[in-house]
C-alpha cells in the first residue's frame, strides 16, 4: 500500500515551495531540525511536538531471545529505546481525507 | 512542570537503581516545539524566531501530508515513519465487557534509525 517515500531532499522542497528560502539554506534547516530532535533524544530528553506527536524514551531490562536463525539462545542488554507517540491531530489526519476501502485496496 | 509520580508508584520497582531509572526517563522535562524552534534560532541569528517556527512546521506537516497520502517518510539516520493498516475487529470496552466494533484505521508508526538507536544507548 506505500506510494513514494520521502526523504529529506522532500522536507527541503517543501520548506522552499512554502517558505520561499533557497534550497541550500533548506536542507541545512531540515538536518538542523531533525539534528536537534536527535541531540535531545541522544542527552534522554524526550521531544513534544505538539500536533505531531511525541519521543519518548523508555529503559527496557535485560531479557532472554533467541537468535533466530540458530535458535540459540542469547542474552540481550538492556538498552535505551525509543518511542513515538503520534498526536490525535496525526491519527485524525491520516485516516481523514482517504477513503479506507480504496486505500487498503492498493 | 511534569507531573510529580506518586511514591507509592516506587513500590512496584525493586530497587533503588529501578526507581532511579524510572525517575531519569520519565520525570524528565520534555523539550517541546517552542525550545527547539529556540534552540535552532539561537545558533542560526541570521533567520527570525518566526521563521524558524514555520520551518518546523512546514517539516512536520509535510511528514503528516504524506502519511496521509499513504506515503512513507524515510530520515537516514533519524528514523521512518510509515503508516499502518489496522482491519475492523470486534472489542471490548474493558471496564463493562460490553463488545463494540471498532472499523478499519490506519495508524502512524515510527521506527527509529539505526544510528539514533545507538546513540541513545551511548555507542558513537
Amino acid at each position: 500500500m506505500h506510494g513514494k517515500t520521502l526523504t529529506r531532499a522532500d522536507l527541503a522542497e517543501a520548506v522552499v515551495r512554502k517558505i520561499g528560502l533557497p534550497r541550500n539554506e533548506s536542507q541545512e534547516l531540515v538536518e538542523l531540525v531533525l539534528g536537534e530532535i536527535s541531540a535531545s533524544l541522544a542527552r534522554g530528553e524526550p521531544v513534544k511536538l505538539s500536533s505531531f506527536g511525541s519521543f519518548g524514551i523508555r529503559q527496557k531490562g535485560e531479557r532472554i531471545g533467541r537468535n533466530p536463525k540458530t535458535g540459540k539462545e542469547v542474552p540481550i542488554t538492556p538498552r535505551k529505546v525509543l518511542v513515538f507517540r503520534p498526536s490525535n491531530i496525526m491519527k485524525e489526519r491520516i485516516n481523514a481525507g482517504m477513503p479506507t476501502t480504496a486505500k487498503a485496496a492498493e | 512542570m511534569r507531573k510529580i509520580y506518586d511514591l507509592t508508584a516506587s513500590s512496584r520497582f525493586g530497587t533503588l537503581k529501578k526507581i532511579e531509572e524510572f525517575q531519569t526517563l520519565f520525570n524528565r522535562c520534555p523539550v517541546i516545539k517552542s525550545e527547539l524552534v529556540q534552540k535552532i534560532s539561537a545558533t542560526n541569528p541570521h533567520l527570525f524566531h518566526r521563521d524558524v517556527e514555520r520551518i518546523v512546521n512546514v517539516i512536520l506537516d509535510e511528514i503528516i501530508d504524506a502519511l496521509a497520502r499513504g506515503d512513507r517518510v524515510e530520515l537516514r539516520g533519524f528514523g521512518a515513519f510509515t503508516v499502518k493498516h489496522r482491519e475492523a475487529r470486534q472489542g471490548r470496552n474493558p471496564r463493562t465487557g460490553e463488545p463494540v466494533s471498532v472499523s478499519e484505521k490506519f495508524v502512524p508508526f515510527f521506527k527509529t534509525g539505526k544510528e539514533l538507536r545507538d546513540r541513545l544507548n551511548g555507542e558513537s
